[in-house]
């Protein structure tokens, strides 16, 4: 295939333990590591082993956000994608406003696969790569764990629930990448230096037709409830002892 | 009155407890009807299972062999299609609902809420972020229905002692044919579905080795409990994924939990934290894990574990 299009979202770090912010505000962000989305990297990861193959000559890197997303669109391009385009804006908008900005340099870039992460780890909320797939009419496979091109096909192995479902999808398709479809690579010195000469091209959001859609207010935050703290025991007569007391044995 | 179109999970055989939880939280909703919606190829079974649970008025029954496998890009389409007489329309947050919601929400045109843990008003709902460290209060726009996944692990199922009435429903929606179900391969297991056990046994990497992993395996056979493993155990590869339990994997509310040889990441901890009662093994008395532990227990895990399993003869 031609392209492969790969969206990469500015997350704090996942070892960044997140606290709320003490008027309920929002969550602290302030001065914290930010990173790719693991997932997101783990996609890009499998675009790049996919070209590498010879199965595709580009990867092109997408990110909606504020500028400051370029570092990790440049960290996008150092592990080996060919270019990158931001989608300004100045906080990230939500899924549905993303899946139309999305679709917007879809059109406009023309790739036969698009792979995002399964989930953003900040909100949670695994929905981005479906209403691309909905908007743009084409099939998703979601949670992939594995990728097999056959021709104008692809045959996605899902990690679901009750285990693995395989599915066939015809291209173009967008892709949801699970944490098992590969182990990303790390970044080498040398490739960082190359990336800074790699195109970074910068698209405000408002130049794309996207349209308004109802947004999901957020009205309060709040840290989670906490449990108590429990017993501790010496040894397993004592835990036999107090899962008895509890009743649960 | 608020209408609720709910879709049934189901393996193609029977409902999945999933369906019974995500009733619970629509029930919460005031004035709330209830209607459930089976999509398969052969929906007799699953439709009567769906009509026994309590607060549910109607079940519709949508059989057609392109259900088979539960592809969104199948069940969307025909979802939408219904979708005029509804206020909500729910789903699961497992993978099924996951997959499936966001591209039924934006065929529709609206934003999905992702893993309702509560409901706080007709239109305002409580969930988690950040792996559950942080609890984000949302409002639905009105105007447009409410689509959203449930997490069931907040939702107590409700009871089987319903029989509403099941009625067949022809959806003329156009189907695609550019995504087919080729198989499931489902971990063939005589152990309780993680998921829905009542107690559960987890492994983190300190076990080591798959090898080892049969520790954790022996003290659930006899605990007549589920397997589960943290996210770095099934890095590791001891395991297989569909046991992580964790913010990217399960999120599990077992009566037990014993967690053997977790260190407890937050990744882990927003898994577990609806769990009753919470075990903790583990030889580093600093672990994340005892803080949240009810019962703690500092020690050797191929020492203690073996011991357990030969005390609970």
């Amino acid at each position: 295939m031609e392209k492969i299009l790969v969206g990469l979202k500015r997350v704090v770090d996942y070892n960044v333990r997140v606290r709320v912010k003490g008027d309920g505000s929002g969550v602290e962000t302030e001065g914290v590591k930010m990173s790719i989305n693991p997932f997101d990297e783990i996609a890009l990861e499998e675009a790049l082993r996919i070209k590498e193959r010879g199965e595709a000559n580009e990867v092109v890197v997408v990110s909606i956000g504020s500028g400051e997303a370029q570092q990790q669109l440049r960290t996008g391009l150092a592990m080996g994608a060919d270019r990158a385009i931001l989608v300004e804006t100045v906080a990230t908008p939500d899924p549905l406003s993303c899946a139309h900005a999305l679709l917007e340099i879809v059109k406009r870039e023309n790739p036969e696969l698009v792979i995002l992460g399964k989930q953003a780890i900040d909100n949670d909320n695994a929905q981005t790569g479906q209403m691309l797939a909905a908007l743009w009419g084409r099939p998703q496979g979601t949670f992939a764990s594995k990728l097999e091109f056959n021709g104008g096909s692809v045959r996605v192995t899902r990690e679901v629930d009750a285990g693995l479902d395989v599915i066939e999808v015809d291209l173009p398709a967008v892709i949801t990448a699970d944490l098992r479809l590969n182990e990303p690579r790390y970044v080498k010195l040398p490739d960082i230096m190359k990336a800074k000469k790699k195109p970074l091209d910068q698209i405000p959001l408002a130049e794309l037709s996207v349209p308004d859609s109802p947004a999901i207010a957020e009205t309060g935050f709040e840290p989670p409830a906490a449990r108590e703290r429990g017993i501790m025991v010496d040894d397993v007569a004592g835990l036999v002892g107090a899962l008895n007391d509890k009743g649960l044995l | 009155m608020a209408k609720v179109l709910l879709i049934a999970e189901h393996d193609g055989t029977s409902l999945n407890p999933s369906t019974a939880k995500c009733v619970a939280c629509a029930a919460e909703i005031s004035g709330a009807e209830i209607e459930v919606a089976v999509f398969a190829e052969s929906a007799g079974a699953i439709a009567a299972q769906a009509a026994s649970l309590d607060s549910v008025s109607r079940v519709l029954s949508n059989e057609a062999t392109a259900n088979r496998g539960a592809l969104a890009a199948v069940l969307a389409p025909q979802i939408v299609a219904m979708a005029d007489s509804y206020d909500y329309i729910f789903g699961p947050s497992t993978t099924f609902g996951k997959d499936l919601m966001p591209r039924v929400a934006a065929l529709l045109g609206v934003n999905q809420i992702s893993d309702i843990m509560s409901v706080e008003g007709e239109r305002v709902f409580k969930r988690p972020i950040y792996a559950g460290s942080a609890v984000v209060t949302v409002e639905a726009p009105a105007g447009v229905p409410v689509v959203a996944t449930i997490r069931t692990a907040s939702f107590r199922a409700v009871g089987a002692g319903n029989s509403a009435p099941v009625d067949a429903v022809d959806v003329s929606a156009d189907i695609p044919d550019h995504t087919r179900f080729i198989a499931s391969e489902t971990g063939k297991s005589d152990r309780p579905d993680l998921q829905s056990a009542s107690r559960v046994v987890a492994g983190g990497r300190a076990l080591g080795s798959e090898e080892n992993f049969d520790l954790i395996y022996k003290l659930a056979d006899k605990l007549e409990a589920g397997v589960g493993a943290s996210r770095a155990a099934v890095d590791a590869g001891y395991v297989p994924n569909e046991m992580q339990v964790g913010q990217t994997g399960r999120i599990i509310a077992p009566d037990l939990y014993i967690a053997i040889g977790i260190s407890g990441a937050i990744q882990h901890l927003t898994g577990i934290k609806d769990a009753g009662t919470i075990v903790a093994i583990n030889k580093d008395e600093e672990a994340p894990i005892f803080e949240v532990a009810d019962i703690g227990l500092v020690g050797d895990l191929f020492n203690v574990v073996p011991e357990l399993t030969e005390a609970l003869d």
